[in-house]
Parts: structure tokens; sequence; C-alpha cells
């Protein structure tokens, strides 16, 4: 099996190795190019140095999204896990309709980003409406709106990895704990979490990366208002690139520089929490 | 043996159908229009469908989503099957796309303009963009709530026609909004729609009225920097608007135009201001009890000088240009196209019936006009000798100058900021938005 493993290796990979660079690497490079460049389409570029990075870190927009973008990722990573894992430990008890939960909360993973953005901006503003102001009257709505909307999407998926993890926890280990009278908590604390160590590593990553990238839900629930105040990285980044004539460098500027933030922290959180993990 | 033949084949299959994929064939030398009105999308499918039937020229046409199409087009021009047709929205439009547009100064179509001065021209005076269209927006009202007014005791006028200036109408709608019970509506305007995205009744066509006076205040067509001078009369009419509307001005975050359009046709509330598109609007609205002969329109009266003779906003922003970039034959191609719609007597019908249009060609005659109410009224204030209000809008710098001034105009709504400070976001806006355009 092996064998005929490799030796069919890069017949089968051709087919993704070739859809990866179409779509993934040669875009990629092509745009750390034009950021370098001034253009209206991707084939009129013309070179002209890194006037696109001063013009971006100018840009008193940039640095307010990058702000709000930190905020709301630190809250958002917080509640998406702890909420995750909460629900994920009460779903490995074994109570009745496990399943049935298991796949409700996966659920709003499913809809797309735009779609719960038009729900939920109808249900925040219902809800506002008793008090006759909308989402847009002050930017902690719009704030609490985008934690909200993104625990509702994304903890049924964290909850997954999050209940794979739990049940790898080989049982001896538990029963050992037990024996040896740990309470509730202390076998949480000092024999789960440092067992889901890996399974936190993953969620973690995706929390960070997905909370620093949210665009359509952030389109589509305040579209940045009131005046630019919950504007996040991307949804500015879009704004410049098609929102002003001749900005389509600096916005692929901007873009490089997200870019550039998110693999770093990204990176750094794998590499930081990796050394907390213990062998299974 | 078996499976190792499955496989093979299961690789051949994968790398054809990626090779198709790739591969697919252009159409060579024909026509491609990229549509702008999402509302006429089967129209335009029909007219390329016809225009094949008729010369043989193959044709192609696709619509950009609502509020899409300068992404749509920045994508569609860089594939190896541009489009040869396209739209551009007035001079800045122009200025983004210069590097595509083709000189059409000698097209037949550029020749039969009524006006060559509606024509877009480039630095060198050739012809870049051509309109196809004319529109109209002002304050569309529904006459028979206006003819209830008339009839109550104490009306402050006795017909529209005596409504002709900011002091009348704000006396009428003032009058109109505190008997608003007796006349069966929620509210004299329909609500001042300010969701993100939804603003561009305020910051663009209402706008146009104080920003086209400063122009002719200082003989000029363009400024690098306004002063806005006429922020008054804007604050005028835009407070009247949310003082005397369906909805309470803190709630306008949540609507959009189509609730506003929708409250008209339900006829929730007497005025909405919008343009001659907008009949499609009202008139497939369900429950719609707005008839054909009860809607017209009355000019924005905002308190400018000379306001009895003001008339319709009357403009632009559809130019056809052609891609520069493609082939000389479907250059031609596109050409011959344009010239097929404003002559043949199939393209003149698409143009006038179909798609609504009030073309600005010589090629039209008298009769040849949409016959739909509110571009009925708008030709007749045309024809009334009134003074129209050019669109002087597609010179406003960028579209996120317009997002900032929504923004500001629903933070003054709120009641969170005050006018002075939508005063200061119009004039650094502008400011800051054409430097960067230089």
């Amino acid at each position: 099996m092996q064998k005929n493993l490799n030796k069919y290796f890069p017949i089968l990979v051709l087919p993704t190795l070739v859809a990866f660079l179409l779509a993934f690497v040669i875009p990629f490079f092509m745009g750390i190019y034009l950021s370098f460049c001034e253009f209206s389409t991707v084939t009129n570029a013309e070179w002209v140095g890194i006037e696109n990075y001063i013009s971006a870190f100018s840009n008193k927009d940039f640095i307010n999204s990058l702000i709000f973008t930190v905020k709301f990722a630190v809250v958002a990573v917080i509640t998406v896990n702890v909420f995750a894992f909460l629900l994920a430990l009460l779903l490995t008890k074994g109570i009745k309709g496990t399943n049935i939960f298991r796949t409700v909360f996966f659920m709003p993973n499913l809809i797309g980003g735009i779609v719960l953005g038009y729900i939920w901006q109808s249900i925040i503003n219902g809800v506002l409406a008793n008090y006759g102001i909308t989402m847009l009257m002050d930017e902690k709505y719009g704030f609490w709106g985008l934690v909200i909307l993104m625990n509702w999407q994304l903890i049924g998926y964290i909850m997954i990895i999050y209940i794979a993890g739990l049940q790898n926890i080989p049982q001896d280990v538990l029963e050992a704990a037990s024996i040896d009278g740990a309470t509730k908590l202390q076998t949480l604390i000092k024999v789960k979490l440092p067992m889901v160590m890996s399974s936190i590593t993953i969620c973690l990553f995706l929390t960070i990366t997905n909370s620093f990238k949210m665009f359509d839900q952030n389109l589509a629930l305040t579209a940045g208002g009131p005046a630019n105040k919950t504007t996040m990285m991307a949804l500015d980044i879009y704004n410049t690139f098609y929102g002003k004539v001749g900005f389509e460098g600096v916005g692929q500027a901007k873009a490089v520089i997200f870019f550039l933030i998110v693999a770093f922290i990204g990176i750094s959180q794998v590499a930081y929490s990796r050394r907390k993990e213990v062998e299974g | 043996m078996k499976r190792k033949l499955v496989s093979g084949l299961l690789c051949a299959a994968t790398l054809t159908m990626l090779l198709v994929g790739c591969g697919q064939k252009k159409e060579e030398n024909g026509v491609y229009y990229l549509n702008f009105k999402p509302e006429v999308t089967d129209v335009w499918k029909e007219i390329a469908e016809v225009y094949t039937e008729e010369t043989g020229v193959p044709m192609k046409v696709e619509t950009a989503a609502g509020g899409n199409y300068e992404s749509t087009l920045k994508s569609e021009i860089a594939k190896k099957d541009a489009p040869t047709l396209f739209q551009i929205n007035g001079p800045i439009g122009y200025e983004s796309w210069k590097d595509y547009c083709a000189d059409i100064t000698d097209a037949d179509f550029t020749k039969a303009l009524t006006d060559e001065s509606l024509a877009i021209t480039g630095e060198d005076g050739k012809v870049y963009g051509v309109p196809y269209t004319v529109e109209g927006y002002g304050i569309i009202y529904n006459d028979e709530i206006m003819q209830k007014y008339f009839a109550t005791s104490g009306a402050v006028v006795k017909s529209v026609d005596e409504i002709d200036g900011f002091d009348t109408l704000k006396a009428v709608v003032e009058d109109m909004q505190s008997k608003k019970e007796e006349l069966g509506i929620k509210g004299v305007f329909a609500s001042t729609s300010l969701l993100p995205g939804e603003e561009w009744r305020w910051q663009t066509h209402l706008a146009n009225l104080p920003i086209e006076a400063e122009y002719v205040d200082k003989g000029v067509n363009d400024l690098d920097e306004i002063e806005f001078t006429y922020s008054e009369n804007f604050q005028n009419i835009f407070d009247l608007y949310l003082n005397n509307s369906t909805t309470d001005p803190k709630m306008l975050g949540s609507k959009g135009v189509n609730d506003s359009m929708a409250e008209f046709a339900l006829g929730q509330c007497a005025m909405v201001q919008n343009g001659n598109w907008a009949w499609g609007q009202i008139s497939e609205v369900d429950g719609n009890v707005v008839t054909a002969e009860n809607i017209k329109f009355m000019p924005i009266y905002c308190g400018l000088e000379d306001e009895e003779n003001q008339g319709l906003c009357i403009g632009t922003e559809n130019y056809f240009a052609i891609n520069s970039q493609v082939s000389e034959e479907s250059q031609k191609a596109s050409i011959d196209f344009v010239n097929w719609l404003i002559t043949s007597d199939t393209g003149k019908d698409y143009m006038v019936n179909k798609l609504g249009n009030i073309a600005p060609f010589t090629t039209f005659e008298d009769d040849e006009k949409p016959t739909d109410p509110l571009a009925v009224s708008m030709l007749e204030s045309m024809d009334s000798g009134k003074a129209s209000i050019p669109w002087i809008f597609q010179t406003f710098p960028s579209q996120t100058f317009k997002d900032n001034f929504g923004a500001a105009l629903l933070e003054y709504a709120q009641g969170t900021v005050d006018w002075s400070e939508v005063e200061n976001v119009v004039v650094e806006q502008w400011k800051i938005e054409k430097e960067a355009i230089k």
C-alpha cells in the first residue's frame, strides 16, 4: 500500500497542486507585487515603490480599524473558546439527546456570514426598537452585535473540536485521578485541560485568525456604521480598494500588512501553545 | 490491475476536466456588454438574442449585482474575454477607467446626441463616454392624498401649483403632518433611509442642489475645495424630511430605500424623494394603492434663489464607453451595436418601451418617449420652461466621500452630532478625497 502511494503520489497530488497554484500561490505573489504598483486592473499595473505603504500608514481609518479589530478579537476569542469548551464538557457527559444538541449547536456554522449578518441585524434592531433606537446609534451596539454573531456562528464548530479532544482523554488517567481523590474541578484543571491542549492550540488559532479576517458578517451587520467606527480591517481594505478612485494599490498594500499581522499573531500563538502541549 | 486501471482513469478524468475548464472557447469579435441595471437584466438578455438574430453578430450581456458594478468591471475587464461595451458614471468614472475608454468622437451615435455637451470629453477634447438615457428626480407625491388635504378646512394652499418655494412647502408639509390622522397617513414624507449603503438619495441626490448652486455662484464645473455655502438649504429640507416623516429619526438607521418606497406605495405617506426609475418599484409593491394618474413630481425646494422657476434635477450617470483594449473588430462591433440600438426600429423600441430610457439622441422622434407616469411628469416639467437643475454629483470625489457624508447625516438624524459636524465632514472629506484622485 505504502509503495503504491509513493508511486502514484505525483499523479494524485497534481490536480490539487495545480488548483492551489492557480488559486492561491500565483494570486498571492501577484498581490504582493501589486502592492507596490498603481493600477486599476491587474493587467495595467505601474511600479510606484513603497508609496502605497506610506499612504496606508498615514490613513487614520486603517489604524482605527486595526484597534477595533484587536479589541474585537480579544473579546471574541475569549468568549467563543470559553462557551465552546463549556458546551463540550456538557455534551460529553452522556446526557439524553446529546447528538441532537451537538447538531443544533453546529448548524449556525453552515449558514453563510452575509445571511447571518442580515438575520442578526433584524434581530438586534428589533430588540433595540423597543428602546426607540437602532444598532447604528452607538458603536457599542455594533461591537457587541459582532461579538454575539461571531459566538453564534463559531461556537458549534469549536465545540466539536473540543468534544473530540475530551473524548480522546484515556479513561485510565481519569480513573487514576478519581482514585487519588481529585475533585471534579481539580480533574478539570489538572487533568482534562492539559490533555486537550492540542485542541486548544487549534481552536485558538482558528478563532484568532477568523476574528481578524472577519469580513462578510461585518459588512452585513453594520457595514462599518456609525461613521466607520465598527469597520474591521478586512472591510477597510475592501472600502479602500473599491471606494476610492486610484487607491487600489493602497488597498493592496493594506492587505499585505494585514497578512503579515495575522500571520505573525497566528504563528506565535501556535508556537507558544505548542510548548504547553502534553504528549497524549 | 483492475484497481490501477480505475485510478488511472480517474486521474485522466480529473485532468481533462481541469483542462476543459481552463480552455473554454471565447466569443471572437462579438459584443460583450456589462450591464449596470439589475432591474433590466432580462431585457438586455433579450436584446442580445434579437441583435444576434438580426445581424449575426454574437453578443453577450452580463449584469453586475446592484452596487457592485465597479468591482465586477474591475475583474471582468482584466480577463481575456473582456467587456467590449461598458458603462462609466461620469467624469470621475472616466478618470478611473481612462486607460480603457476608446475615442468615440467620430462614432455615429456620438454625432446623433441632441446636445454634444452631454458627452464625457477627456483633456484632449475627444469624446470618451456617451449618455444613453436622461433621468430626473424630485419629490414624488401622491395626488390623491394631496387632494384630500386641499379639501380639509384651513388648508394652507388649494393646489400643488401654488407650492413654489421652500416656505410654502414647509407650511403645507407641517400642516399636513398635524392632520395626519384625518388624511389617513403615518407621516408626510417616507422614511429618510439612512442604512449604510442606502443613503444615496441624500448624500448624492439631495446634495446635488446646494453644491450645484455653489458651482453656479463661482462659475465653475468642479472644485477641489468646497465651502458648502448652501449648507443651510440642505439642512432646511433635510430637517423637513426628518421631522415630518413616518418614522422616528432615531430609527432611520434601519431603513432602506425599499422601505421608503413601500411606505409610499401603501399610501402611508404622501411624498418621497426619488427619481423617475422609481415607478417600477412602486407599482410592484404588493398591495400598492397608488394609481398611475395620481403619481407626480414636484421640484425639491430648499430655499435657493429664484425658486419659483426651479425644475427637477435632470441629468444622467449612465454613459456608454467602448473598451479600447479589445480588438479593433470588437470595438467596431460595439459601435455598430449602439448605432443599431438608437437607429433601428427594433433597437429604438427596446430603448424606449422595454428599458424605459429617455434617449438623448436626435434619432428619436417626439412620440418615442416612455409612457410611465413619472417619465411623463418629468418630460412635462422639462417642457414647462422651468429651469432644470443639472446633475453635477458625478463630480463628487469618491464613494468614500459619499459614505462618510451619509454616516454623518445618520448621526445628525439620531441627534448624536450637530449640523456643524456634518458641514465639517462634507468640506474636509471633499478636500481629502479630491486630493487623493490627483
